[in-house]
């Protein structure tokens, strides 16, 4: 197994929003992710404060030596039923494979200013 | 206005360093100077900003904005190739 954890200021996010707008937003996160977070700032910011920390803890999984996955390639796709998971694309999705990892984990919070994401994934072959 | 001068002023409106950018070597390493995750992505939005330019994919790397040399590296790499 290996596992990433990352932590995000709620503030920090609904500043970039408020400063940068759709720059930043369109740079980091997808469409779906923004749909979903959609809503009254401090709920977006906060909502999208743990996505930004969950794809900071899979980059700290995927272990990057030189080239470093866009945000846009690891993103967070929530079902109707609430659940998200985790789905790689692009150069994220090279890297995990290259790296023999899959079976990716995801679980995400936010309370009191704060987003938190955990991040594991299955590493199969030798270490 | 140098570019080192330019650079320094993002990192002091958005790198929220604890310690500021006006003293820090032109090699000093950001993240080691308190520069997150999070911040580096404002220094790049404000840079793009700042030097009309965009970073493209493979330039958003840690290595890119380590040191204040390195992000005038990268901004003059940017704008050669422009």
């Amino acid at each position: 197994m290996q596992v990433g954890v990352d932590l995000a200021a709620v503030d920090d996010v609904r500043n970039s929003i408020e400063v940068f707008g759709s720059r930043y937003l369109d740079r980091i996160f997808t469409e779906h992710e923004r749909e979903v977070c959609d809503g009254p700032i401090d709920r977006m910011a906060a909502r999208l404060a743990a996505r930004f920390a969950a794809k900071e803890a899979t980059i700290k999984v995927l272990r990057p030596v030189a080239a470093q996955p866009n945000w846009r390639c690891m993103e967070v796709r929530t079902n109707k039923a609430g659940w998200s998971e985790l789905v790689l694309t692009g150069v994220a999705q090279e890297m995990a494979a290259s790296a023999h990892l899959s079976d990716f984990s995801l679980s995400m919070s936010h309370d009191h200013g704060t987003a938190t994401a955990v991040v594991m994934a299955v590493k199969e072959g030798p270490r | 206005m140098s570019d080192e001068a330019a650079i320094r002023r993002v990192l002091a409106e958005h790198g929220k360093l604890p310690g500021g950018a006006s003293d820090l070597a032109p090699d000093a390493d950001l993240y080691q100077a308190g520069l997150t995750s999070h911040a580096s992505v404002n220094v790049m939005l404000a840079l793009e900003d700042e030097f009309d330019i965009e970073f493209p994919d493979e330039m958003l790397k840690k290595a890119t904005f380590a040191s204040i040399s390195a992000i005038d590296a990268a901004v003059q790499q940017i704008n050669g190739e422009s």
